[in-house]
């Protein structure tokens, strides 16, 4: 029975009991601009459709479908904790699974900015809502009392006069013959007894064990292990090649040319990287050969000479930098300028688990088993390859061994499925640490010029950026706004703001990668609040106070982070603070780095991170979500460039693109903000704050300014 | 030709290229993927294994180096996850992604049967070959010295 308002549908499940099918949104403008940037032409339905399910089942047992992935954000412990919240049912009880994709599914299913909590916050509790309420309604007729003399209690209805119980999965067949309610009724949080909490993760035991199956982990019966010799350079394709010796490695069954490069199909993983080894290809590497960092660099330095595309005004804010006078050290005026080019470089997700796809090619149609973020790419793009009908296409999700953006792509699964399609067998195509380093859809490098003006009073009055950094995402009106976010919508309260962009053609593959523009843009706006905070002779927390005031909650986070990390406080000799903030993803955050400078190296001791995201769903979960943005970020700030030279990237492995290490883990002291607001993402909440917070506790330490990433040794002796 | 070798306590035999990596033999032949695939060069510790009870990177240790010696992976630590490792790691859910989770376990292992009380500059020491993207770090910090805890009472007892 279909509630076309709720998009929620009840129905006999096949083997029995009650299904539940509905639709968790996604409604972030991210989700919209991959649709279109991903697969052009692909239409976006906007047909009824549903794309979670649960299932209860005569066993008690709930089935809850996530048409999401599990990349170790949690997933599959904090949705059912929604789900349980609501339904009240026994969390013993609870079990996942991952859908395949089927057609009536959503335009967009998957993982991406930070949204499985944001997006499931509503639908999911009311499917939970409307499934109790059908099953007490089930309970009270066959009691023949009201409903409202009957009340839940972990997976039983119960009987407020007599006493009687019966388990939902009793219940359920009958259940889903009754219409859904129009409007379940919500939980008093008063009363939660999941949210707010942290029960144990789903996933652990399979991942201590060895036992959880990932992407790469996946093996069908008879199959092959492919390895693509892809070329060096971006957009550049096989000229011609030699397979001879290739083909003598033992074990080698195929060399074959697909789109993207000539792969090695062998019957293991090592064969097919020997017979890769052997392999000769020539390459025509097309106009991109010329490409190096040196180049970029200008190219990019160029363009931010000229006036780029409007991304947001207010005021006047070129004229008002105009008027003050270009020197700002005369005595005899107050008012200064101060300007900045900042810099950021081009980087990699380089995620655990190396790209990778099984997929099998049929008359029957094409399965792919792979760990992905976002299945409906997968599929469509899958169906694109072989031919075959969108219906024909059965994605198999498996657990990710880290996505941080890349697995949004599909460009490894098309590859996998041509290969499978070439040699007629199931093939599992492993891309290598050096496949991955040097394919990537990078996080674009970024030149980016700021300036502002301050009053006499030490306050800005007029703030300009000129952002040049690549687009992937889409332009409107000239400007993608995932390149200028950050800059575009810094959370200062400043008059006249100017931000205009530039799309640099550099024919570098990019795409999101964690916490996407913010990711270099908060480094800029940050260190730059800092460089304005001297300038203006100003405490660099009080500074930011006072240019916060119409920014409650971002105030919030700031004063806690301050406070706990004893902002203003002696500390042990030699350490420094830096402080850093950002408001992205629907969350706030800041953060203080406690840092010591010596000989050029840079040790941070300890960051205290201040978190405002919402309502929060279970605790343990952010913090370790907390955690794991500030390592990523921080091994970038500290460690990491993807680099080029004759259009290549230099980087192979991780000792050229080497990440944050256990013995270079600061302690990180998490504290979240008691909220009772819709719940704001977590996943990317960390990641844009700690590279300026540790750039701004070394100009504590040294009075050098950091204006370029990563930090190097050299600038700072 | 052949190499036998011990495998989580039993005898096994495989007849493969001799210098295929120990990875490969676990992952391709004998279908075993608890082991897992990082850099193939030794730099991130997802392969780890032990040999005759030190941490090995599987990617660069070729199958004919084995004859004879003890190797034991992830699935053979334990029969249940009752290894004091995997307890601690349990108790203090520390996989996100979980992706090098069985590289960082058998690394841990091995510090906690060699060490009664690791400091944290033994377990950075040890630890410092394990890339965990996901920064499970500190979680993983704390749950080597859970685990020393567990192994010592268990060794008294
Ligand atoms: S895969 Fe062996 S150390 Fe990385
Ligand atoms: S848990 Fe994901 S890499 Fe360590």
């Amino acid at each position: 029975m279909a509630n076309r308002r709720d998009f929620l549908k009840v129905s006999t499940a096949s083997a029995g009991g009650l299904l539940l099918s509905f639709w968790l949104p996604e409604s972030s403008p991210l989700a919209a601009q991959q649709a279109d940037s991903l697969i052009p032409g692909t239409p976006i339905s906007t047909a009824p459709r549903f794309n979670a399910f649960i299932r209860i089942a005569p066993d008690d047992t709930v089935t809850f479908q996530i048409h999401k992935a599990e990349m170790g954000q949690g997933t599959v412990t904090s949705l059912p904790q929604l789900l349980a919240e609501e339904l009240d049912c026994d969390w013993k009880n609870i079990r996942t699974e991952f859908p395949a994709v089927e057609p009536e599914y959503g335009p967009m299913m998957g993982v991406f900015g930070s949204q499985s909590i944001r997006t499931s916050w509503v639908p999911l509790r009311k499917a939970g809502a409307a499934a109790r309420e059908m099953l007490v309604e089930t309970a009270a007729k066959q009691w023949k009392v009201d409903a409202s003399a009957c009340h839940t209690d972990n997976g039983f209805v119960i009987n407020n006069s007599t006493g009687a119980r019966l388990s939902y999965g009793s219940l359920a067949e009958a259940a889903s013959k009754i219409p859904p309610p129009a409007e379940p009724k919500l939980k008093d949080p008063a009363s939660y007894r999941f949210i707010g909490t942290s029960p144990k993760k789903r996933d652990t035991a399979g991942k201590i064990a060895g036992k959880t199956i990932f992407g790469l982990d996946v093996i069908r019966p008879g199959m092959l292990y492919a390895t693509l010799q892809r070329c060096p350079v971006f957009g550049g394709t096989v000229a011609s090649f030699d397979a001879s010796k290739a083909k003598a490695v033992p074990g080698v069954k195929h060399v074959v040319q697909i789109s993207n490069g000539v792969a090695v199909v062998a019957d293991s993983t090592w064969a097919a990287l020997e017979g890769r080894k052997a392999l000769t290809v020539k390459f025509d590497e097309g106009p991109r050969a010329v490409n190096s960092t040196a180049s970029l660099r200008k190219m990019f330095a160029d363009l931010a000479a000229k006036p780029g595309a409007t991304a947001r005004k207010e005021g006047d804010a070129e004229a008002v930098l105009a008027s003050v006078m270009k020197d700002s050290v005369m005595k005899d005026s107050a008012a200064k300028k101060v300007e900045s080019v900042y810099e950021a470089p081009y980087l990699s997700h380089a995620p655990m688990e190396p790209l990778n796809c099984v997929a099998e090619v049929t008359a029957d149609g094409c399965d792919v088993w792979a760990s992905t973020q976002i299945q409906q790419t997968a599929r469509d793009i899958a169906a694109m390859v072989t031919g075959l009908p969108k219906e024909k296409v059965r994605i198999h999700t498996q657990y990710i061994g880290g996505g941080f953006g890349r697995r949004g792509r599909a460009d490894f699964i098309a590859e996998g499925v041509e290969i499978a399609k070439a040699v007629n067998a199931p093939v599992k195509l492993t891309w290598t640490r050096d496949d991955d380093l040097q394919h990537d859809t990078y996080r674009p490098g970024s030149y980016t010029k700021l300036a502002a003006s301050l009053g006499p009073d030490g306050m800005p009055t007029a703030w300009t950026g000129r952002v040049v950094s690549q687009s992937f995402a889409g332009l409107r009106n000239g400007v993608d706004s995932t390149a200028v976010e950050g800059v575009a919508d810094m959370p200062y309260s400043v008059p006249n703001v100017y931000v205009d962009y530039h799309n640099p053609d550099t024919g570098i593959p990019c795409s999101f990668w964690r916490s996407v523009g913010y990711s270099q843009n908060t480094f800029f706006t940050e260190s730059f609040t800092d460089e304005l905070a001297h300038a203006a002779g100003k405490d660099p927390v009080e500074f930011r106070r006072a240019l916060l005031q119409k920014n409650p909650r971002l105030l919030g986070v700031l004063n806690l982070a301050a406070e706990k990390a004893g902002w203003g406080k002696p500390l042990a000799a030699g350490r420094h603070r830096g402080v850093a903030v950002v408001n992205n993803i629907g969350s706030y955050n800041a953060q203080v780095a406690e840092v010591s400078v010596e000989k050029g190296k840079v040790k941070v001791h300890r960051v205290v991170c201040a978190v405002d995201c919402g309502v929060l769903v279970n605790p343990a979960i952010a913090e370790q979500q907390i955690q794991s943005g500030i390592v990523y970020g921080l091994s970038a700030a500290l460690k990491q460039a993807i680099t080029m030279d004759h259009g290549r990237v230099l980087q192979a492995n991780f000792d050229t693109y080497d990440p944050l290490r256990i013995d270079e883990m600061p302690v990180v002291e998490v504290h979240i903000v008691k909220s009772t607001a819709a719940p704001g993402g977590l996943g990317e909440a960390s990641t844009p704050t700690i590279a300026p917070a540790v750039a701004n506790a070394i100009f504590a330490a040294t009075g050098k300014r950091i204006r370029t990433l990563p930090i190097r040794p050299a600038d700072l002796v | 030709m052949a190499v036998t070798f011990k495998l989580n306590g039993k005898s096994q035999s495989v007849d493969v290229s001799p210098q295929m990596p120990l990875l490969w033999v676990l992952r391709d032949t004998l279908g075993m993927t608890g082991t897992k695939f990082g850099c193939g060069m030794a730099l991130c510790g997802a392969c780890t294994v032990q040999i005759n009870g030190s941490p090995v990177r599987s990617c660069v240790t070729p199958v004919s180096t084995l004859a004879g010696k003890s190797v034991t992976t992830i699935e053979g630590l334990s029969p249940d996850a009752s290894h004091p490792v995997q307890r601690a790691w349990a108790e203090l859910d520390v996989p996100q992604c979980g992706y090098c989770q069985s590289g960082q376990i058998m690394t841990a292992a091995a510090l906690v049967d060699k060490k009664v009380a690791p400091t944290d500059a033994d377990i950075d020491e040890a630890m410092r070959g394990n890339i965990c993207r996901c920064g499970t770090y500190q979680a993983i910090r704390a749950a080597v010295h859970t685990a020393a805890k567990y192994r010592a009472a268990k060794g008294a007892a």
